[in-house]
């Protein structure tokens, strides 16, 4: 054993960044230029298509819209799922296994499907609002990962820790707030981060379930390319990726993102 | 402060399973009790359902004459000791000992003060504003101690509390922790699957086994007088060979097992039934190679050193026993000799086990 990483090793791992960043580049190479249609290298530099976006009321309404549904969305998620993770956790022995395994569902299903089953009992079956069904669609698919990852977080926590608390006079209920949360706060937060972003550049499921006035950034961005070939596309795709660095770095910057990192 | 438990036929039933059945034990008011026994006895079960963590199918338990039965855990005064320390990772060494002060409603100042107090007596002071992940295994139990007496429950209790220390650290600490107990005066139940710990510390031992009690008394004498069996071959007597009275005369008794006489006094076994099981430790039984000797005929096995004996296992009428012999003449396995009982190492019990 060495202490050098093997050139071959160094190399491959190269490959494997070069082929993560080179779209990336390509995207906001496309962003900046200053012609009509989509094109790379850049030619001329302008920031006028991302001026664009805010130009159109349809990016503007949508962004509005995506990150309405993936905050509350990922609120709502953390509601359920936090209790269900605890539960889940706290009474593994006494809980059948398959209730766990229900949770993970939504994503086992192909979204594509789980898309359609949402429109058909939701928006057509029970005729819920667009932004509701958004919601309720939004929610459930985050859901997944937010009892997973919160899961992780307590598989490590010694239940011991909170009887011990409620031996010592404090009441079941407070001690989830005063000793358990406080113990898996990395995993809630991580928990926030994926859910969010998750919702933030959900395709599928929105696909059925956005409809006349209420659309998401990612829908729009479809409806766009299928109408214009100017690079507003490409600079509303780098504004979605800085939504979701800006999320990242917000972490980072209050807890550090070692903690993701497990 | 301090006050008697009474656990009053207390059964637990999970399902089929019968972890618990009609268990009665009393703890007197400042007395350190043991619940003794393999995993799986129902030790465990038992200070869970001391604790509230439980809910017995049947029964009721009291603390000083206060039903605790229905009460929830967090207003039983229970203090708990863990076996992996339980400390809240998140607060400081002194925020964890203040943290039953806060749940009383105590004011920060006295909090403090207290809780230091309480430090200061584990030796822990210093420490006071560290985080628990940065102690020692030995210091961490000494935070969990702190933390459950500075609430002066009128109950303390210990789950398995020396398990995750070395050997030299679980001495020190059973020694401290019975110091504490005994200053304090604080009635305790004690959890622990180690004789020498139970046996050592307590003031009282109940063994356990399979959802009974066994045997409840003093060390000395479940060490000297087991009550059955169970308990004999849980504290070492490994040899138990039946006999028959065949002659009494007064207090002596002269008894029968095959091929060997043996006279008793009943003014050291109490009471000799006519038929009974005779109990020894392997110190008890003398392997002897005089051809005359009175004795149970063995066949000698395998021969392990012991540093004071030989240890011989026999095969003999009564079936496989376990004897010493002296260390000036060794012998091999395969020769036949006589195991001779040493009275004053032996007890009685009754032909049935005593059960």
């Amino acid at each position: 054993m060495s202490d050098r990483p093997h050139p071959i090793l160094i190399a491959v791992a190269a490959l494997v960044y070069l082929f993560l960043m080179v779209p990336l580049v390509i995207v906001v190479g496309a962003a900046l230029s200053d012609t009509t249609y989509l094109t790379f290298p850049p030619q001329g530099l302008s920031l006028r298509w991302f001026e664009n976006i805010f130009a159109i009321s349809a990016f503007r309404r949508t962004i509005v819209t995506s990150l309405q549904i993936a905050f509350l969305g990922t609120m709502i998620a953390l509601l359920i799922g936090i209790p269900a993770a605890y539960a889940l956790n706290r009474f593994r022995v006494e809980l059948p296994k398959w209730l766990g395994t229900l949770f993970v569902l939504p994503i086992l299903v192909p979204e594509i499907v789980f898309g359609f089953a949402l429109l058909k009992s939701l928006t057509v079956g029970a005729g819920v609002p667009i932004f509701a069904a958004l919601l309720i669609g939004h929610t459930l698919i985050v859901l997944p990962y937010v009892v997973r990852v919160i899961s992780a977080s307590l598989a490590s926590f010694d239940f011991a820790i909170e009887e011990a608390a409620i031996s010592l006079g404090s009441a079941p209920v407070k001690t989830f707030f005063t000793i358990v949360l406080p113990n898996v706060r990395a995993g809630v937060i991580a928990a926030f981060i994926l859910a969010f972003i998750t919702s933030l550049n959900d395709v599928s499921v929105s696909l059925f379930l956005t409809g006349p006035g209420i659309s998401t950034l990612p829908i729009q961005i479809l409806a766009h390319v299928e109408q214009f070939f100017d690079p507003t596309v490409a600079s509303v795709s780098v504004l979605l990726m800085f939504l979701t660095v800006a999320v990242m770095a917000i972490v980072e910057r209050t807890l550090g993102l070692t903690f993701l990192a497990k | 402060m301090t006050q008697p438990l009474d656990i009053n036929a207390v059964s637990a039933h999970y399902g089929t399973t019968k972890v618990l059945e009609h268990l009665s034990l009393s703890v007197r008011a400042g007395e350190l009790v043991s619940l003794l026994g393999a995993s799986g006895c129902g030790k465990t079960t038992t200070l869970r359902l001391i604790a509230g963590f439980l809910s017995p199918t049947s029964g009721s338990i009291e603390l000083g004459g206060r039903d605790l039965t229905r009460l929830p855990t967090h207003r039983r005064d229970i203090g708990l000791v863990f076996q992996n320390y339980a400390l809240f990772p998140h607060l400081s060494v002194l925020d964890n000992v203040a943290f039953g002060l806060k749940q009383r409603g105590v004011a920060p100042g006295e909090r403090r003060k207290r809780s230091m107090a309480m430090l200061e007596r584990v030796g822990l002071a210093t420490l006071a504003d560290r985080a628990p992940g940065a102690l020692s295994g030995g210091q961490k139990q000494r935070v969990a101690l702190a933390r459950a007496l500075v609430i002066e429950p009128p109950l303390l209790m210990f789950d398995e509390p020396l398990s995750n220390l070395d050997a030299k650290l679980r001495v020190d600490m059973r020694v401290e922790i019975r110091q504490l107990q005994r200053v304090n005066g604080t009635t305790s139940v004690y959890v622990t699957h180690d004789q020498e710990e139970a046996f050592s510390i307590s003031d009282r031992v109940a063994i356990m086994n399979a959802g009974r009690l066994m045997q409840f008394d003093r060390p000395e004498v479940l060490y000297r007088r087991p009550a059955n069996t169970f308990v004999a071959r849980f504290v070492g007597f490994e040899n138990i060979i039946p006999f028959k009275v065949v002659a009494r005369g007064g207090d002596a008794v002269t008894a029968e097992a095959t091929g060997m006489r043996l006279q008793l006094s009943q003014n050291d076994f109490g009471a000799i039934p006519d038929a009974f099981l005779l109990a020894t430790r392997p110190d008890g039984l003398m392997v002897s190679a005089e051809p005359a000797a009175e004795g149970l005929p063995a066949q000698l096995g395998l021969r392990t050193y012991l540093g004071r004996a030989y240890q011989y296992q026999c095969e003999t009428a009564a079936g496989h026993l376990v004897a010493n012999g002296s260390l000036t003449t060794p012998l091999e396995a395969g020769t036949q000799v006589k195991l001779v009982p040493v009275p004053e190492q032996c007890t009685i019990l009754a032909a049935d086990g005593g059960r």
